[in-house]
Formats: C-alpha cells, structure tokens, sequence
C-alpha cells in the first residue's frame, strides 16, 4: 500500500523527547523530520484514506472527520508542551518526505517569522454564553399566566421580548467588557463566529467567541482573570478553553502584525479570518 | 474549574472542560498555517463545508434528537444522500435511455460483431 506524509506541525528543533506513544491520524506514531534547522512533525498515512478522492469523501464524513481533527489536535496539543508548534491546518498531506523538505524550503521565511512572533506564546479560547432564560416559577398562579384578554396577551407578549432583549444586552455589554479585559492582558485577539449552541449541545447562547495569544509566563495570570469574572455576572456563563497552540494566529503571515497591534489596543477584530462580533450570535 | 498550580495543564479534554469538538473543528479546519500540499484539497469547499459543519458537527445526536437531520440528505453533506442522489439519477438516465431506444429501434447502440 502507497503511503503518505501527513503533517501536523512546524517546530524549531527541541530537546524534550516527545511521548513514546504519541500517535496521530490513522493510529501511526508522530515522528520528527529534521530539515534546514526545522522540525516538521508527520506521520504516515495510507493513500487509500488520504488520496484527494477519497479525502474529500472522508471530509464530508462527521466520524471520520471528528476522529481525524482530535488526532491531529492531540499531536499538536502534545507539541505544545514541549515547544511552539506552528499548527498546520488539517490534512496536509506530501507524497514523500522529499516534497516534505522541499516545502521547507520554500516556506521556511514564512515559517521562522512565525515562530518567532509565537514563540513562547499560547491560545486560550474564552466563550460567554447567556444561560437559558429560567423556567417560570411554578408556584407562580395558572391565573396569572393566561391573559385575560387580547391586550393582555400582548402586553405580556411584549413584556416577556422586552425582558429577553435587556437580558441579551447585559450579555452583550458583559462580553464587551470582558473581551476588552482580557485583550488588555493579551498580545493578539480573533474573534470567532459565536458557535450555534442550541445544536452544539452547549446549553445557552455564544455571545462571545474570542482567541487570545497569551505569552506562557502570563498565562496563569489570564486565567485566574477569567476565572474571577464567573460570578460577576448572573445568568452568565464564561467558559475557558486552553491553552492551545496558537492556531489562531497561525494564518496569514500577512496582516498578523497589524492584527497584533490593533486588536490589543482597541479589542477590535482587524484579522483577515473575520468572525463577527459579539453579538451576532443570535 | 481549578487554576492549573503549573504551567501548562490542559483544560480541555480535563475534567470542567470548555472544549467541544465544535472548538477543536473551529482551530483545525479553519485556523492553522494553509500549506499546499501534494494532496490537493479544495479550500474553499472545505471552508463552505465548515460553515455547514459548524452548525452541526459539536452533536449531531443532539440535532437529531431535535429533529434536525437536513444534512443526511445534502448531497455536498452526506455521502449516502449523494450515493442516493447517484442511484437516482442513475435510474432516471437508465429509464430514459430506455424510452430513447423503444421510440427509435434502429438507433439503439448495438454490440459490435
């Protein structure tokens, strides 16, 4: 069977080994290809899975899909502990370790620029969502509940909208002002599409989806300042996700440094890989 | 959630954690360095692909359960609804074929001796 090389990341050689059993996609252990002073971090795949053919048929399949993106998440996320990887995107994929170094080759400004603006540096991943409206009391009276007549049933109608968008405003505000705290502590900011949490699974609505670069040394620091701003607010949930390789600001080398100075300035999202603002969730 | 006494410790795939496959999905998919590879994929179906996935992917049990199953018969989402979709057409072309060869006989495509 024809084998490829999938890529997972570019690192900057480094002296903690690896985990023996780290595998990646496919189940095949992760190894280290060194060429002209990188690391690059494979494995190999079967063509059969990995050809554009049958690639384009996997990526449209959710298991497939799920089980390859963690795979390459956990290579990546095991790189991280010992270095700055320079995660690459999902599936990419050379015929040889030949093509492999002659990417390198041609990459390899794009790729020390990079590593060196995120040296040092990881994502963390801070989402706020609005907690589902609470049910109605049920000691509240039947009575109460049903209108009397059509006024009422719209006054009340109106009353209840009225309620659910003050509740999404202070959600709003919430988000801006948190996002605004921690892009103070952070070098770069993205935000994200909020993600769509009636079928995500994740109860309450995203009203903030933001990635920071945070240098390891204050990383404890930005968590703790999430983590203190939980209770602040009622019917707020803030939750934390990290810390991930930089993935977020992995993209275009381009752009990257006005992102940096932008965003952590103003908190405004400047990068091309725009997702919305806060508030576009609903 | 605890705050990690040492540098690094993973939050996600922890106990407490934030991280749903819809967040890992959002960094592998569309974040990270875009390299072209020996392995050609399209992009832009990828990233009109995630648009979709987003919606979908964090739990597709819990759509279901909500009765939202639009994707199984998407051909660009669903492999069986594009095989179905294939089978389909198929079947029409073959009919069709068919009602082309009963109107003109002499035209039918013959074996060659």
């Amino acid at each position: 069977m024809t084998r490829l090389r999938y890529v997972y990341a570019v690192c900057r050689p480094f002296r903690t080994p690896l985990q023996a059993q780290l595998t990646g996609v496919a189940g095949a252990p992760a190894a280290l290809l060194h060429h002209h002073g990188l690391v690059a971090v494979v494995s190999t795949v079967p063509e059969a899975d990995f050809c554009e053919e049958a690639l384009k048929a996997h990526l449209e399949d959710l298991d497939w899909l799920a089980a390859t993106a963690r795979a390459h998440q956990g290579v990546v996320d095991a790189l991280t502990t010992v270095t700055t990887p320079l995660p690459l995107r999902l599936a990419t994929v050379f015929r040889d370790d030949s093509a492999l170094r002659s990417m390198i080759e041609a990459r390899e400004d794009d790729f020390r620029r990079l590593l060196d603006r995120l040296d040092g540096r990881v994502e963390w991943g801070v989402k706020v969502y609005l907690e589902p409206e609470p049910e109605p009391a049920e000691a509240e009276p039947v009575a109460a509940a049903r209108p009397a007549s059509g006024r009422d049933y719209l006054r009340s109608r109106r009353e209840r909208s009225h309620a659910q968008e003050e509740r999404w405003q202070r959600a709003e505000r919430f988000a801006h002002s948190l996002h605004g705290r921690l892009a103070e502590r952070a070098e770069d900011v993205r935000l994200h599409r909020p993600q769509n949490s009636a079928i995500s699974g994740t109860p309450g609505q995203n009203v903030l989806n933001a990635a920071y670069l945070v240098p390891r040394a204050h990383s404890e620091e930005f968590v703790e300042l999430v983590d203190r701003t939980k209770d602040e607010a009622p019917g707020i949930r803030v939750e934390l996700t990290g810390p991930w390789a930089a993935y977020s600001f992995s993209g275009e080398a381009s752009g990257a440094q006005d992102g940096a100075e932008a965003g952590a300035e103003s908190g405004v999202h400047t990068g091309a890989e725009s997702g919305e603002g806060p508030g576009v969730g609903r | 959630m605890t705050t990690p006494n040492r540098f690094p410790e993973p939050y996600y795939g922890g106990q407490g954690s934030g991280a749903n496959l819809a967040d890992i999905l959002e960094r592998v998919l569309d974040k990270g360095v875009v390299i072209a590879g020996d392995i050609r994929i399209n992009l832009l179906d990828i990233e009109l692909l995630t648009v979709k996935l987003r919606l979908i992917v964090a739990s597709v049990d819990k759509a279901k359960e909500m009765g939202i199953d639009w994707w199984e018969t998407d051909p660009a989402l669903s492999s069986r609804a594009r095989r179905d979709e294939l089978a389909r057409e198929n079947a029409e072309l073959r009919e069709r074929l068919a009602r082309l060869e009963e109107l003109e006989p002499g035209r039918a495509p013959k074996e060659a001796p």
